[in-house]
């Protein structure tokens, strides 16, 4: 496969929290540009853990992880992987820290070091992306667990991603909710992995299933 | 959220500039605190009573929320005039009121009374994160006011998790007596409550390092001081040399 053609690449990952009971273990992955994966697997068996490692937020004991055709190592070269792959926690809570929506959805852009007036644009546009215009006021912590969810989504995809790593984003939303979500998702991003438990989901979103288990990845 | 309570509307002080109303409440608060004189101290509360008004917030609900004020307030009553030497006005048993002590008392109430009002008035007004902001434009040490502002964010969420963790006790039976078995419960609760909030903390900075931080915050949103502000604050800064004035004139006399 040409080196340019997939956009995360895990060769022989290992990790584990303790000594007695490895996470990931001779860990192989390969996300090529526009397919979407869903990632199954029990709970504790690693899949979080995994995007962690694509996110550079845990190093891997051992192995090699390629994104973006680059091979990434130490933690600066994971900046450019962070601005490119967004990640969605599994809980809105963690992810949305600001006072406002407009502030929250700003915050990632203004990191990039984008002016104030382009971040400005940047909220309105994911706003109406996201169907929730006018909510820039909104405190955050007000909102209601679906609208969360997509604000959420929208912080992420204001760094416009080329993929997205989705963390269980469908738990305990409505079907209106996870409907609309998974809207935004198909038209915003053209390569994604998404953790869920959902069969629907797989069905009608994912044109690739990941398995994993005992710390090996496997392609169903 | 239980601190935010008169933060929302639209009167004049709550859309003021948060900069100004800090600006104006500092030297209130210094200069009623300093006042000797009883018309300085009463003059403050009619002011501060009249900005209360104009904020729109219901004078029933001001109240309600200070009550634990009053007490300190009540306190000061029941020892002030009876521990001040002077002219005896009242005698119960061997207990002996002097004017005086009633003079220091009710100068006490008032000036604390306004400087409350002025706080509610000026700062209850303004959302916490605007305070927070207006004060990184005033240069405060931005550790403290990032500590300041997540603190705030994540107090909701916390306290959340302290009544799902409560609820979760509670359907299973738990009632608080005076035993090493609530102690031993209510242990576990704080310990559990203290590692999520230290797991969530982590979760946050990942999420944030995920969107690319680095160490700095950015202000997204910006103040803009318009003419009503300055107006407001020049009326307010005229009202308060009068009650300088005021002070001034009563030493005299």
């Amino acid at each position: 496969m040409d080196n340019k053609d997939h956009v995360i690449k895990l060769d022989d990952v290992w990790f584990s929290y303790s000594r007695e009971r490895p996470v990931l273990s001779a860990t192989n992955l390969v996300l090529h540009r526009g397919e979407r994966a869903a990632l199954l697997g029990s709970n504790g068996s690693g899949k979080s853990t995994l995007f962690h490692i694509i996110m550079g937020l845990i190093k891997p004991e051992k192995g090699k992880v390629t994104i973006l055709g680059k091979e990434r190592q130490q933690g600066r070269d994971f900046f450019e992987v962070r601005q490119k792959v967004g990640l969605l926690f599994q809980d809105s809570d963690d992810q949305l820290f600001c006072p406002t929506v407009a502030e929250d959805i700003a915050f990632g852009p203004l990191n990039l070091g984008k002016s104030r007036e382009e971040a400005r644009d940047i909220v309105k546009k994911t706003l109406e992306v996201l169907g929730l215009e006018g909510f820039d006021e909104r405190i955050t912590y007000k909102l209601s667990e679906g609208e969360k969810r997509l604000v959420a989504l929208g912080t992420v995809l204001a760094m416009e991603p080329e993929v997205l790593l989705l963390d269980e984003p469908t738990t305990g939303l409505d079907k209106e909710h996870t409907r609309r979500f998974f809207d935004i998702i198909k038209s915003s991003a053209r390569s994604y992995i998404i953790i869920t438990h959902d069969p629907d989901l797989i069905e009608q979103s994912t044109t690739k299933q990941f398995a994993i288990k005992d710390g090996r990845v496997y392609k169903r | 959220m239980i601190i935010e309570n008169f933060a929302e509307g639209k009167s004049l002080l709550h859309t003021t500039d948060p900069r100004i109303k800090i600006c104006l409440c500092v030297p209130y608060i210094f200069v009623i605190a300093l006042s000797n004189s009883l018309y300085t101290a009463a003059a403050a509360v009619l002011i501060a009573l009249s900005l209360i008004i104009i904020s729109g917030l219901r004078l029933g609900n001001v109240l309600k929320s200070i009550r634990v004020f009053f007490w300190f307030i009540l306190l000061l009553w029941v020892v002030l005039p009876f521990s001040i030497p002077g002219d005896q006005i009242i005698r119960l048993g061997p207990l002996r009121a002097s004017s005086q002590g009633v003079l220091k008392a009710l100068a006490i109430s008032l000036k604390s009374t306004a400087i409350v009002f002025f706080i509610i008035a000026f700062l209850g007004t303004t959302k916490v994160f605007s305070l927070v902001h207006a004060m990184s434009h005033f240069h405060m040490p931005k550790k403290l006011l990032y500590l300041t502002f997540l603190s705030y964010r994540y107090i909701h969420v916390i306290y959340m998790e302290y009544v799902k963790l409560r609820d979760a006790m509670r359907i299973r039976g738990f009632r608080p007596k005076t035993n090493i078995h609530t102690y031993k419960s209510i242990g576990y609760l704080i310990g559990m409550l203290l590692i999520r909030s230290y797991e969530r903390s982590e979760r946050i900075y990942n999420a944030m390092l995920c969107r690319g931080f680095h160490g700095r915050f950015y202000l997204f949103e910006h103040f803009a001081v318009t003419g009503r502000d300055m107006v407001f604050l020049s009326i307010m800064a005229a009202t308060l040399m009068g009650i300088g004035w005021m002070e001034w004139i009563t030493k005299i006399m």
